[in-house]
């Protein structure tokens, strides 16, 4: 059996090491085509007449003068009359000119008449009794979850868990199919339990979601020494990808399509988009080479990727395309959902935490939303929760850079941090006195905090909350702690050695800017013992083997795994090859520095072109796949541990928050590119600023539209408000033996409780909710003094 | 098509606007004069003055980028942005909030930084237009953006090209920022993977080196 597993710290030439990202050139000489850069010939410009209300009827829609414009080539309804929307800037009709003017003067001349209906856009806490117990399904509620593109999974279980109002007939069912149910869903309406008497009842926009006991809380809170009671909350924000949501389709052939898209799931889109266009998904050529951020928004096709397919063919089959424009991007492409909640957290007087009680709530838009998984790390025994999901009119939620783990340590950490205040301890003497209860990550954050508190100096900063005043200006520090899973999705690539001595590797996964593509490179080069540039990476294409999306920090334990299986079985199948010549057995032999030799014998060897010229006249293609239990061992792992640490200066007369410095120290197995892993704790801890000071997607109640929907009101955090950024990546023995587990996630998580913490250390009082804004810091500053 | 009469271009006449896009708005402070539907500039008297009109139709155009001439005949409502990006395929530009706030389109006008998405082409003809694609040299990297690379300033990288092409302007200003220098002159960027600590780190080495 061959070796598979990870080579040795004294066997690794590449894996480990600090490389360069590999596709850096062409990204900073403006070579990169990314989808929005990709011009086809002929290709048209789709744009999209979106609706202005949150939630609206569509009565009448006149295009007539639209399509009579010179340059337009197709209109297309996407919503037709008496169809209902759910949130403003939902898509209504789409058309495709021959320039971008052309298409927006097309936009323009169309009329829609909507009828207003009341809309919700609050997350505000849901008032006293309203929040309704979920029960059985109408068909307009499956209506609804089908528009508000709720995953089929989570409709499955709803369906099974509540029932339904009544029998679907066929013609039902076959609408909902041409709406995206899949056959999951079907069968699941054909066989729920059914309840007519549940369809008079009124619908509120409060459901509970969630209500769990573990334990005796009410005991344990009762016998708990100190308790300390809190509010916190992060509001909605929006991923705010700079390259916007977007596809390009055409028709080669009236059977076959070419989509490009700015995707996190190359592999993954044809499959979604086969339905509705009613053509198989072997039909559909998926090609990206770069994409500009998806942080988890960037899965689907999007309806308006189906539609660029549908405008296409009405326009002859011409490349067709539809990019969002920035207020649209914010609006509708993807928002991360709230959380909010009181907490009560009991603990005996040395720090022994005992008893955790939240009523939570927070919403994800029209779908509601789950509870985020608190109390988050510390395993609690003792707990009661509850949440409400807020069904609203703000836009569909996305999964956003680690689903509901920023929201869970916003909640448990600060509500933690202050019982450490309560208890007069040192948080980090808090926090460490409960790491028996973050099992089975105990050691890995027992070290990471040790590592992380001399990183960030944090004896000489830390004090006792609002003791270090002098003046208006106030320092403090504060600290979180996360966990995320990241084990290797599935992964298929071909490898092939040429008789010519050239090597090429083939995967349709995508590099969102992670580095991915260094990554592959790197674990082939190790493999074959080539230098990374003899290896030629192709990518983002589904005619390659499929690879999974780019979610859940699935993506290198993946591909890393598929790429070493296939570059060690096709070492092998060369030493085969070479073995007669060297006078020798397959299993003496090594790749090493561009030859092939004899173990411990340097003159018994070929060059690597020699060495593959053996093949003889055709090159050998091998496939790597992951998961392969038949070929052992497993090369990814789930479960990692982070810990970091913000020191803030806060200024109690203007309110305004100025991150000073930041430490994060990150475990995720076995490093394959420490230089990109790095980037990717740099880049979170950027994002975690940026989240924690200045994102919030701000709704108007009134008109019940973004208000802040450009980069100028929805603020990033820019150059200036970057602080000394320390990132210690955990490797070595302990860490490396793992295996390969997924980081994109995991280092974003803690910035927004590490922060918040911060603040509440060096201005004495908590501001409950992010981002950290002046009129809040002064507000809580307000309430303290008044108090 | 009655596009450009600026009577039209109100927003409240539009139900689905509730804002002024950047193209209405630079419409609407133009020159409130109706005009056929010409290519050629037609003169008319405006505060006094006779002021040349062109457009609404498409009218010809010539550029100076990156020392070559390029020709296209573009309405004038078109953005230096997309003028580069759509018709003459340099799209290391890019368009992010089309309104002058990320950045990402910087290009150099006569040497000095611009937001191109929020220049009209028409106004950028006859003036030096330097994008991004033109740094590299010979199939050379410039040695700013050699340091990007080796301080791993990219990630997804839509946003670096256009720090590239502020980064160069800040330089050749100041061969040797102070990390002040630095923060000033890149604010006028945004990024959204969290690069600044590498672009940081490539800046803190030219200006040790001096670009």
């Amino acid at each position: 059996m061959p070796d598979y597993a990870w080579p040795d710290q004294e066997h690794r030439t590449l894996i480990g090491k600090r490389i360069t990202r590999v596709d850096s050139p062409v990204k900073v000489s403006g070579q990169a085509k990314y989808t929005y850069d990709v011009h086809r010939p002929g290709m048209l410009y789709g744009k999209v007449l979106r609706c202005p209300y949150a939630h609206a009827k569509v009565v009448s829609i006149d295009t007539s003068a639209a399509e009579r414009m010179p340059g337009v080539k197709a209109v297309e309804i996407v919503q037709k009359p008496n169809a209902n929307i759910h949130w403003a800037g939902d898509d209504v009709v789409a058309v495709a000119a021959v320039d971008e003017p052309t298409a927006e003067d097309a936009i323009r001349a169309i009329q829609v008449e909507y009828q207003k209906l009341p809309h919700l856009v609050s997350d505000a806490e849901p008032p006293q009794g309203a929040t309704q117990e979920e029960g059985p399904l109408s068909m307009n509620d499956i209506d609804d979850l089908l528009d508000n593109q709720v995953p089929n999974r989570q409709i499955v279980e709803k369906i099974q868990q509540y029932g339904v109002t009544e029998k679907p007939t066929e013609d039902k069912l076959k609408s909902f199919k041409s709406s995206g149910a899949n056959d999951a869903v079907l069968n699941a309406l054909r066989e729920a339990t059914v309840h007519p008497e549940a369809a008079s009842r009124p619908k509120s926009n409060y459901e509970k979601a969630a209500a769990q006991t573990v334990g005796d809380p009410d005991k344990a809170m009762a016998e708990a020494e100190v308790v300390s009671e809190g509010l916190y909350g992060v509001p909605v924000i929006t991923h705010c990808c700079l390259e916007s949501h977007g596809t390009i389709s055409e028709w080669p052939d009236a059977d076959h399509l070419l989509t490009h898209i700015s995707t996190q799931n190359v592999s993954g889109i044809p499959g979604q988009m086969a339905e509705p266009l009613a053509i198989p998904a072997s039909n559909i050529h998926v090609h990206q080479d770069h994409v500009g951020g998806g942080f988890g928004s960037k899965f689907s096709p999007d309806r308006w990727g189906i539609f660029t397919a549908q405008i296409s063919k009405k326009a002859q089959g011409k490349p067709v395309r539809i990019m969002l424009e920035r207020d649209a991007e914010l609006e509708v492409a993807g928002a991360r959902p709230s959380a909010y909640a009181r907490v009560k957290v009991g603990a005996k007087r040395d720090g022994t935490l005992v008893a955790w009680q939240s009523e939570s709530w927070g919403t994800g838009g029209p779908g509601g939303g789950g509870m985020p998984p608190i109390p988050y790390v510390f395993t609690i025994p003792h707990q009661r929760k509850e949440h409400t999901a807020i069904r609203n009119n703000i836009g569909p939620a996305r999964a956003w850079r680690a689903p509901n783990h920023p929201q869970a340590a916003v909640l448990t950490m600060c509500a933690l941090d202050d019982l450490a205040a309560k208890l007069n301890m040192d948080p980090v003497e808090f926090f460490g006195k409960n790491l028996d209860i973050t099992k089975p990550r105990q050691d890995i954050y027992r070290e990471e905090l040790g590592i992380a508190a001399n990183l960030m100096g944090w004896n000489e900063k830390w004090h006792p909350r609002a003791q270090n005043r002098s003046g208006n200006i106030t320092r403090g520090v504060g600290l979180s702690l996360h966990t995320w899973g990241g084990r290797g999705h599935n992964s298929d690539c071909d490898l092939t050695l040429h008789p010519d001595g050239s090597v090429d590797l083939k995967l349709g996964s995508q590099d969102l800017g992670t580095g991915t593509r260094t990554c592959i490179l790197i674990v082939a080069a190790d493999t074959l013992g080539v230098p990374m540039d003899a290896i030629q990476l192709e990518i983002g294409d589904t005619t390659y083997p499929p690879s999974g999306g780019s979610g859940g920090s699935t993506t290198i334990g993946g591909v890393s795994s598929s790429t070493r299986r296939a570059a060690v079985d096709a070492r092998d199948l060369l030493f085969a090859k070479v073995a007669p010549t060297l006078d020798a057995q397959p299993d003496q032999l090594e790749c090493v520095n561009g030859r092939v030799g004899v173990k411990g014998d340097s003159h018994r060897s070929l060059s690597w072109k020699e060495a593959c010229a053996k093949l003889g006249a055709m090159p050998i293609t091998v496939r790597g796949t992951n998961p392969d239990r038949t070929k052992p061992p497993d090369l990814t792992n789930s479960g990692v541990g982070g810990v970091q640490m913000a020191e803030v200066e806060v200024d109690t007369d203007t309110g305004i928050v100025k991150v000073e410095k930041m430490v994060a120290v990150q475990d995720c197995g076995l490093v394959i590119d420490l230089k990109t892993a790095e980037s990717q704790c740099y880049g979170a801890l950027i994002m975690g600023i940026s989240y924690s000071l200045f994102e919030e997607k701000v709704m108007d109640p009134t008109t019940g539209r973004m208000l802040n929907a450009n980069l100028e009101f929805y603020r990033l955090a820019g150059f200036n408000d970057i602080p000394e950024l320390v990132v210690h990546m955990m490797t070595g023995k302990g860490y490396d033996e793992r295996g390969v587990i997924g980081l994109g996630e995991p280092p974003v998580v803690s910035p927004g409780a590490a922060i918040s913490n911060a603040v509440a250390n060096a201005i004495g009082v908590r501001v409950p909710f992010l981002p950290l804004t002046p009129d809040r810091v002064l507000a809580a500053l307000g309430q303290k003094a008044g108090a | 098509m009655d596009d450009d009469d600026p009577n039209l271009k109100h927003p409240s006449d539009k139900q689905d606007n509730s804002g002024v896009s950047r193209r209405d708005f630079l419409k609407i402070s133009g020159i409130s004069v109706a005009v056929p539907l010409v290519a050629g500039p037609q003169a008319v008297m405006a505060a006094g003055q006779q002021v040349p009109v062109y457009g609404p139709g498409k009218v010809p155009m010539e550029f100076t980028i990156n020392g070559k001439v390029h020709k296209a005949s573009l309405e004038p409502r078109v953005t230096l942005l997309d003028a580069l990006r759509d018709q003459f395929e340099l799209t290391g530009a890019k368009r992010v909030c089309d309104r002058a706030e990320c950045g990402s389109c910087t290009v150099l006008v006569e040497n000095k930084p611009v937001y191109a998405c929020s220049v009209l082409a028409i106004e950028a003809q006859h003036k030096a237009i330097t994008t991004v694609e033109s740094l590299m040299q010979a199939g050379k990297l410039h040695p700013l953006q050699q340091a990007f690379v080796e301080n791993d300033a990219s990630q997804c990288g839509f946003c670096t090209p256009g720090f590239v092409v502020a980064c160069k302007s800040l330089l050749d200003k100041h061969p040797h920022p102070t990390p002040e220098d630095i923060r000033r002159g890149l604010s006028g960027n945004l990024c959204r993977c969290g690069t600044y600590a590498g672009i940081r780190q490539a800046m803190a080495q030219l200006s040790q080196k001096g670009a």
